[in-house]
């Protein structure tokens, strides 16, 4: 094979394989004790309170957005009235898991790629299997524990409060009354579409943390390699969720509708 | 049968506390890195009681020793014993109960940062042990107590000195009584006087709580003062006082050099040694 197309995709498949092996020993970690209980909650507070400022103002912000957009496009054929259909599916299906998990790999991505890596490059990560601690029972299971559970929370919380602030937009902006905002969201909501706003976190929280902590803990290079791996983890999540969230989405059309 | 396994396992046990005991055995253990060679065909034994210092330039394997025998590296051959245990072939997950015996100290300490010092030392008893917490805590002071840094119990380590790192590192290191120490470059960025303090530390360790050590450093001062020392206890007070020449030599030399032991001996052969390479590097 050609040298210059062999060297990266050795590197590629590495870091698969690498990335394969982390997420197999967390499931392992998660099955097994000893659990860091004290680790757990700590996480679980650092990702779900701990983000709820940004979701919450992305959330608003995206569904009035949405609103005041979907409003002028209603206009053209007269139905301004049913702009409470658009922008609940719309945030629901779509808008509220990926908008909300794209601000948690900003958010929570960073800052445990940054975080790990500091740890592997001061030695912190073998000093812990030293005292006998294992790095992924410790610090990789409480955060993807938190990321799989706190995820689905905050895209309802997200989806709310979008809703919301369409309706401030519907009812402030294009004069639609509040009943009709309210009574259209309830009418265009199917079941399906819940269960499709409420599996799709389950999936992103689990690829953001994990891709988070696969980079950190592969961290090579002191401060700048800390830098260079937390831009990564932002980078690589971010692009996984947007292709997640298109083929879970592509699973859940086929099993759900 | 299960019966008999046990009394193997205590006879074992008692063989290796005896004084001469191997503790730690390194058996023709080469390790390399794609084609760059870092431990070439190395062997030695480490003495119960007794510190090996591991002497070399920098890249020349001595870290690499240390973290196979912690089982943080994996050698590509020979064989490795700790404790009577062999485990060069173990997991990540079978290693865990061979290291409780042991302690390391790393480089720079590597501290939890996010951690106080009462949290950094008494880390794997809160962590790893249901001992009661007011037990661990004792621990914790008297370890503490026995470095002299009692009183920076409840401080960050972003809040102490480079010195007073290092010697938190070691009172982690020691806190839940390992058999075996071991210092990776222990005094390296210190000054002088910092650096006497932690080579009392390693001295007292060894001298009075019988702990076997393998110091890896370049620091020939600390080296040789470890070696040449020894620690006393006179109506309670402890003193570290120059060894006489058999105390002496309970320390071992290594020296390596690209992956291979050079020299191995006692301080006084090293410093009467006519080989041009370790004439160079005592200059």
């Amino acid at each position: 094979m050609l040298p210059f197309i062999e060297g990266p995709l050795k590197k590629a498949a590495l870091e698969v394989q690498e990335y394969v092996y982390l997420v197999a020993a967390t499931f392992r970690a998660i099955a097994t004790p000893p659990l860091y209980r004290h680790d757990i909650v700590e996480q679980f507070d650092a990702i779900g309170v701990g983000s709820l400022t940004v979701v919450l103002l992305t959330g608003f912000f995206t569904g009035a957005a949405l609103a005041s957009q979907s409003g002028l496009t209603l206009d053209q054929f007269g139905a301004r009235p049913v702009v409470g259909r658009l922008v609940s599916a719309s945030m629901i299906k779509e808008l509220g898991p990926v908008l909300t998990a794209l601000m948690l790999t900003g958010r929570i991505g960073s800052g445990i790629a940054a975080e790990l890596g500091s740890m592997v490059v001061t030695d912190q990560i073998n000093a812990l299997r030293a005292l006998g601690t294992d790095p992924i029972r410790k610090l990789v299971v409480p955060r993807v524990l938190a990321g799989i559970l706190m995820a689905p929370v905050l895209t309802v919380v997200a989806d709310f409060v979008g809703i919301f602030g369409g309706w401030i937009v519907a009812r402030f902006q294009l004069q639609v009354a509040s009943g009709l905002y309210w009574s259209s969201i309830t009418k265009a909501l199917y079941m399906q579409d819940l269960w499709m706003g409420l599996i799709k976190p389950f999936a992103l929280g689990f690829v953001i943390v994990t891709i988070a902590c696969h980079v950190g803990l592969r961290t090579t290079g002191g401060t700048q390699g800390v830098g260079k791996a937390t831009t990564v983890s932002v980078v690589a999540g971010s692009v996984a969720v947007i292709a997640v969230d298109f083929f879970v989405t592509q699973v859940l059309i086929s099993l759900l509708y | 049968m299960v019966q008999q396994q046990s009394a193997e396992a205590q006879a074992a046990e008692q063989a290796l506390n005896e004084p001469g005991a191997p503790v730690i055995v390194f058996d023709h253990v080469s390790l390399a890195f794609d084609e760059n060679v870092i431990l070439k065909d190395i062997s030695f034994t480490l003495i119960s009681g007794h510190t090996k210092i591991i002497l070399g330039a920098s890249g020349a394997g001595k870290s690499t020793i240390v973290k196979i025998i912690v089982g943080l590296l994996r050698a590509d051959a020979g064989v490795v014993w700790v404790n009577g245990e062999r485990v060069d072939q173990l997991t990540e997950a079978q290693m865990m109960p061979v290291r409780a015996h042991l302690g390391m100290v790393f480089q720079e300490g590597a501290l939890f940062d996010s951690l106080t010092v009462r949290e950094n030392v008494g880390y794997k008893l809160y962590e790893e042990t249901n001992l009661p917490l007011e037990e661990i805590d004792a621990r914790v002071e008297e370890v503490l107590g026995f470095i002299g840094l009692a009183e920076h119990i409840d401080k960050m380590p972003s809040a102490l000195s480079g010195g007073q790192r290092r010697r938190v590192a070691i009172a982690r290191a020691m806190a839940a009584k390992p058999k075996i120490l071991l210092y990776d470059e222990p005094t390296t960025g210190l000054d002088p006087i910092t650096a006497t303090t932690v080579d009392e530390e390693i001295i007292k360790l060894r001298d009075l709580e019988n702990v076997s050590s393998i110091v890896v450093t370049h620091q020939l001062r600390d080296a040789f003062y470890v070696a040449t020392h020894k620690a006393v206890r006179e109506n309670g007070v402890v003193r570290v006082v120059p060894a006489e020449a058999h105390k002496a030599e309970e320390a071992e030399f290594i020296m390596l050099k690209d992956g291979t032991i050079w020299f191995e001996g006692h301080a006084k052969e090293l410093r009467e040694s006519q080989d041009e390479y370790l004439k160079t590097f005592l200059s």
